[in-house]
């Protein structure tokens, strides 16, 4: 007599394992601005669905929160039933047996505390402030760049329009196309279907293949005068669409060359300099005035800019590292990621053969350090993180990109101190292991371990563990500054400074380059808004109406890098760019929700801004 | 030319061409709800969908273009069922009481359900209903709406007034007034365009009937009413009556039929306003604008004057002083007429048939009110109204022999029947101001540049060495830009008009429905035939006019006329 058999896979497990895995893909793509009392009905009775049933709280009172939830939304319900759900769902927080009862109840509480306003409107008014992103990839991007319209002319073989139409929203088109975060995919409705649209992809794509687009014609001169201070994507943005309107723009920079952390945090095997000065290039030739090598603050003062210039543009970025504060970060061998970098933007490629590095960070610049490392020549390249790989801020591919190159990842590991011989040269860095804890502010906390220090050998360390903003200048001329960085209204100006505004990095801190863009745009519409003037910004390129031929379920097309043990030793280019079959192929997966959905209600493109 | 095969026919089309429109240009019928030419072609019913070979989904035909080689079948199985289906959802959500719905017979949703042989429902019926102050002049049943979006692209597109949204998600996502707000609360207008866009009988006008009933069933009460002009271009449709047979004078007829003891006409109140608005438009141009701002607006259209206020309330100043025909017709009456017939006005009752909803508003705003005895005019119905008081009193129009209108506040000329249609008043007023000017009349149709449904006509005029530079544009979208264009400085007029319905008060939000017609510049063009062969088309040739002034007002702008004729526009209450 047998006591034991095999698990065999059900067709049904399966099938309901991949519904549920149609339903993460379908959660992952949900539109943003659903109506929040909507949602969390809906997902308390997924929650009902998983309840075994035995116990009461679970059983029966997520049923009662749903129940209450539908008498809100269909404007039956009183404050009374508010209250009755917020004292429902903490009795079943505290009182359920396992975490399907009470970690449903708690996200109905955390759905509570940050929905009020929209469940009191239901109950008062009879509303939903609930209001859809039409299209998620343009409602995601920053810059607000027309992505169904320039998929659809890359589809028809335009690729000129196709600059053109990014250029309307962002003057960076080459940059983006090899290093945009792409935000604009994490909630891509093709998701539902299959796997998002690679729009980084195709925008490189169209850059490859468009050949030189001249830039638009400018508006008639205003007589009015800008000066930029920052040569950064966020200045350079600014100047552009500033002088696009009519204006006249002067950018002051520090460095010998624009282009800001582009040039010299972002290293060229990422984006080359002929990308990045094919955009500069077009950008440039509407007429902007540069004045290179000057640093504001010790040769000309703000004050002195706002009373040459109608108006002060302010986007410095965020240039300086921050230090680890340990002993031995004097020592030689010791340097910052940001200056490593900033001496490959300049050209200057130091000697790194038959040394040991020990990069220290775990975002995107510690990863540019790790992998700058490695084609500099050296031995081995470490990467010590004090949390987890998973936790890494950096995009997983260049945390892979980075692992196949030949560079180690050391996890849990917390610096400690830099050791030393007697020349003050480095021989180690000494760290203290950690583990995992518990999570704070939603995110996992190691703490140090029950194990002894460990000795990393090495002969440098290279801090990547982020960066500040050098706003000493401003906050002297009055500028209010938080944590070194610049405050603004949304509209980037600055109190009590009329004229002055500020964006990019001086201003969010360390993020990305289409960040940026979008400060730069926001800035030149309401700088031309202070001039008292409404000058539009538009593309004039007509899109293909939408394909009627819907594609069934096809794989995402991703973008490859050269062989790592290729790439490894150059700077040139790493990533490949899609084939035009591919390009092809991703450009019919777009489902045109400029077209389809609600996209047709709410229009399917701002044509102009 | 693009090759299509629609149903096994082959097809040649323009460029561009919806499947729609390619089958409705060959004769094959495709159904539709939410789709509206020109204005809405959301495919949100997806009863337009259809077949199209390769392609595993169905698609809805009203906005997709066709393409080389499209193999389309508008009626296969799948099409059939998809199609039955959406409707049997709709209908689900309907509130489907028909016999007591304002839009019964002429409802978009029920000849789809017929024609589609549905006779069961197998969905359960479950209707949302909104809450609404029913003493507005615009109702909204939710119950009834299909959320076919119409009412709020006319809104936003055509009007710029965005006073409907799309709100809530899901199941629940309803037409609502923006941000969940009372209707009196947002800048509507009350132009009424989003009710002739209904495809159902979700939006209509506050029904007024019984106060004209009760009052003509009241012995105490004289029952005087007037007619618009619009109105004649129109009243026919809703009766299901020709043209030819739905003339003036059997309306008049059929208004006695009902026990109407004066029929009136509103034209006689326009060429009145001619009078007025005109000099003051001389006074105005002599003086600078004298008291007023230049240019100077007409005042006649309350969704225009609305409008005015409450977007542009800086402009409220060049609005001209004269009162719309309406309310002078209505302050005449009950000082004048009255007087004359040796009554007490306040036992008159003076409704007004208006091809509008706005006037219902205008109606009780208590500053338009000055003859002292209670409202000037006490009841406004549409257009509409006046044709189902016709259909409930089970008259036989066609039967009815024409009869004229009474005297003396029934004689109306040519150029006051135009103002009925875009243009209208501003010809109208030139016409006699050329008079008032120069001594003699100019040529009638002189002034014709001004007529059209075009946003924007406009013109520049010398009269006797009197530059005037005038502009007239219909439809609220026009006016905005037109209003922008003046601040800016682009454009510099004398004399503006402007009318809050695209085409003007013949295509008002009153006038009889016909789903998925813009009829607006047919019935304009019945009026320019009205003025064409009218005997007298100058406003002051109108001899019952001549004698109101000679008899009771003295002259236009007098004092009198100021009290009874012109208001003050900045104290309106909105």
């Amino acid at each position: 007599m047998s006591r034991l058999k095999f698990q065999t896979a059900e067709l049904a497990w399966k099938t309901m394992d991949e519904i549920c895995g149609d339903i993460m893909r379908r959660i992952t793509a949900s539109p943003r601005g659903n109506c929040p009392a909507e949602v969390t009905a809906a997902f308390l009775r997924l929650c009902v669905a998983q309840s075994c049933g035995k116990c009461v709280p679970c059983r029966i009172g997520l049923s009662e929160l749903a129940n209450i939830l539908d008498a809100i939304l269909e404007g039956r319900a009183t404050l009374e039933d508010l209250a009755l759900f917020e004292e429902t769902a903490h009795a079943i927080k505290d009182s359920a047996d396992c975490a399907i009862g009470f970690e449903a109840a708690r996200l109905a509480l955390d759905g509570l505390a940050a929905f009020r306003d929209d469940y009191l409107s239901h109950i008062e008014k009879g509303c939903c402030a609930a209001n859809f992103d039409s299209i998620p990839c343009v409602a995601l991007c920053p810059a607000h760049v027309d992505v169904p319209g320039y998929i659809a002319l890359i589809g028809a073989g335009r690729y000129a329009d196709a600059v053109r139409l990014i250029r309307k929203d962002n003057p960076f088109p080459s940059v983006c196309g090899l290093i945009c975060e792409h935000p604009c995919e994490s909630h891509c409705r093709r998701g539902i279907v299959d796997d998002a649209i690679n729009i980084r992809g195709l925008k490189r794509f169209a850059i490859d293949n468009a050949g030189s687009v001249p830039a638009p014609k400018c508006a008639d001169a205003t007589g009015k005068t800008v000066a930029v201070v920052g040569g950064g994507p966020a200045g350079l943005t600014a100047a552009y669409f500033l002088r696009l309107m009519g204006h006249e723009v002067t950018v002051y920079e520090k460095m010998t060359k624009l282009g800001g952390m582009l040039r010299y945090g972002i290293p060229p095997y990422r984006l080359p300099n002929e990308y990045l000065d094919a955009d500069i290039d077009v950008i440039l030739s509407t007429g902007v005035k540069v004045k290179t090598g000057v640093n504001i603050g010790t040769d000309i003062s703000f004050e002195e800019l706002r009373r040459q210039y109608d108006s002060v543009y302010i986007s410095i970025g965020a240039h300086e590292h921050k230090r680890l504060g340990i002993d031995g970060e004097e020592g030689r061998g010791v340097m910052s990621a940001v200056e490593l970098l900033r001496g490959i933007g300049d050209g200057h490629k130091p000697d790194f053969r038959g040394k040991s590095v020990v990069v220290i960070g775990g975002g995107n610049v510690a990863m540019d350090a790790t992998r700058t490392s490695m084609r500099l020549g050296a031995k081995k390249v470490t990467c010590v993180y004090r949390r987890r790989q998973i936790d890494m801020t950096a995009l997983p591919d260049e945390i892979e990109g980075a692992i196949a190159e030949g560079c180690e990842i050391m996890q849990l590991m917390a610096p400690v101190r830099i050791e030393r011989d007697e020349e003050e040269n480095v021989t180690a860095l000494i760290v203290q292991p950690q583990v995992i804890g518990e999570h704070e502010r939603g995110r996992a906390t190691p703490r140090n371990a029950d194990k002894p220090e460990a000795r990393i050998p090495c002969d440098m360390v290279i801090m990547a563990i982020g960066q500040e903003v050098d706003s000493a200048h401003f906050a002297a001329e009055g500028i209010p500054v938080k944590w070194e960085m610049l405050e603004t209204d949304n509209m980037a100006r600055i109190p009590e400074k009329p004229g002055a505004f500020a964006g990019g990095d001086c201003v969010f801190g360390p993020a990305t380059v289409i960040r940026a863009i979008e400060a730069g745009k926001v800035a030149a519409a309401n700088i031309d808004s202070y001039f008292g003037m409404n000058t539009e910004i538009t593309a004039d390129v007509e899109i293909p109406p939408a394909s009627y031929f819907f594609k069934p379920a096809c794989g995402r097309a991703n973008m490859r890098e050269r062989a790592a043990d290729e790439r490894k030793n150059d700077f040139k280019l790493m990533e490949l760019g899609l084939s035009e079959e591919e390009a092809k192929q991703e450009c019919s997966r777009c489902l045109r929700c400029d077209h389809y959905g609600c996209g047709s209600i709410k229009g399917g493109r701002q044509v102009k801004w | 030319m693009v090759n299509i095969r629609i149903d096994g026919r082959d097809i040649a089309v323009n460029e561009g061409t919806t499947i729609l429109e390619a089958a409705k240009q060959n004769g094959i019928i495709i159904p539709s709800l939410c789709y509206l030419k020109g204005v809405n072609d959301i495919g949100a019913c997806r009863v337009c969908v259809v077949e199209i070979e390769g392609n595993e989904k169905l698609l809805a035909s009203c906005n997709t273009v066709v393409e080389e080689g499209m193999v389309i079948r508008t009626n296969s199985e799948r099409v059939r069922s998809a199609r039955r289906i959406n409707t049997q959802l709709m209908l689900s959500k309907h509130d489907c009481n028909c016999p007591t719905c304002v839009r019964s017979e002429n409802c978009s949703l029920q000849t789809l359900a017929s024609d589609l042989n549905i006779l069961e429902q197998p969905y359960e019926v479950k209707l949302k209903r909104n809450r609404w102050d029913k003493t507005l002049p615009l109702i909204s049943d939710t119950s009834k709406c299909i959320k076919c979006m119409r009412c709020v692209k006319v809104c936003e597109d055509i009007q710029t007034m965005n006073v409907w949204e799309l709100g809530g998600t899901g199941t629940r996502t309803e037409v609502r007034v923006r941000g969940g707000a009372a209707l009196d609360n947002v800048n509507c207008t009350y132009c009424g365009q989003c009710v002739t866009r209904c495809p159902v009988g979700s939006l209509r006008e506050r029904d007024d009937t019984e106060l004209l009933f009760e009052a003509i069933a009241d012995p105490d009460k004289i029952v005087v009413v007037q007619v618009a002009p619009a109105v004649r271009a129109a009243w026919g449709d809703g009766l299901g009556l020709a043209p030819e047979k739905a003339t003036v004078k059997r309306m008049a007829a059929a208004l006695r039929a009902l026990g109407v003891d004066y029929v009136f006409d509103t034209n006689f109140a326009a060429d009145l306003t001619i009078m007025e608005e005109g000099s003051e438009l001389i006074e105005r141009l002599k003086d600078n604008g004298g008291k007023g701002k230049m240019p100077m607006f007409t005042s006649c259209c309350p969704g225009w004057v609305r409008f005015l206020k409450l977007e542009y309330p800086e402009l409220v100043e060049n609005l001209s002083t004269a009162k719309s025909p309406q309310q002078m017709f209505g302050a005449v009456t009950k000082t004048y007429f009255a007087e004359k017939i040796g009554a007490d006005p306040k036992n008159i009752f003076c409704a007004s048939i208006m091809p509008c909803i706005a006037k219902k508003y205008e109606c009780a705003v208590p500053e338009v009110n000055s003859s002292g005895a209670g409202p000037d005019v006490d009841a406004v119905l549409t257009t509409r109204e006046v044709d189902r008081m016709i259909k409930a009193s089970h008259i036989n129009v066609k039967a009815l022999e024409e009869q004229e209108f009474d005297s003396p506040l029934g004689t109306g000329t040519g150029a006051a029947v135009i103002f009925g249609a875009t243009g209208g008043v501003m010809e109208a007023a030139l016409r006699s101001v050329y008079y008032l000017v120069t001594g003699k009349n100019p040529d009638a149709d002189v002034f014709g540049f001004i007529r059209g449904c075009d946003g924007r006509r406009e013109g520049r005029l010398d009269i006797n060495g009197m530059d005037i530079s005038v502009a007239a544009a219909s439809g609220l979208g026009n006016a905005r830009k037109l209003i922008e264009d003046i601040k800016s400085g682009r454009v510099h007029y004398d004399f503006v008009e402007i009318m809050a319905c695209p085409g003007g008060c013949s295509g008002g939000g009153g006038q009889p429905i016909c789903d998925g017609c813009e009829l607006a510049g047919e019935r304009g063009s019945r009026l320019y035939d009205l003025d064409k062969s009218a005997k007298i088309r100058f406003s002051h040739e109108n001899p019952d006019i001549q004698k109101l002034y000679s008899e009771y007002l003295e002259k236009p702008l007098s004092h009198k006329a100021h009290l009874l004729l012109h208001t003050e526009q900045k104290s309106w209450s909105l």
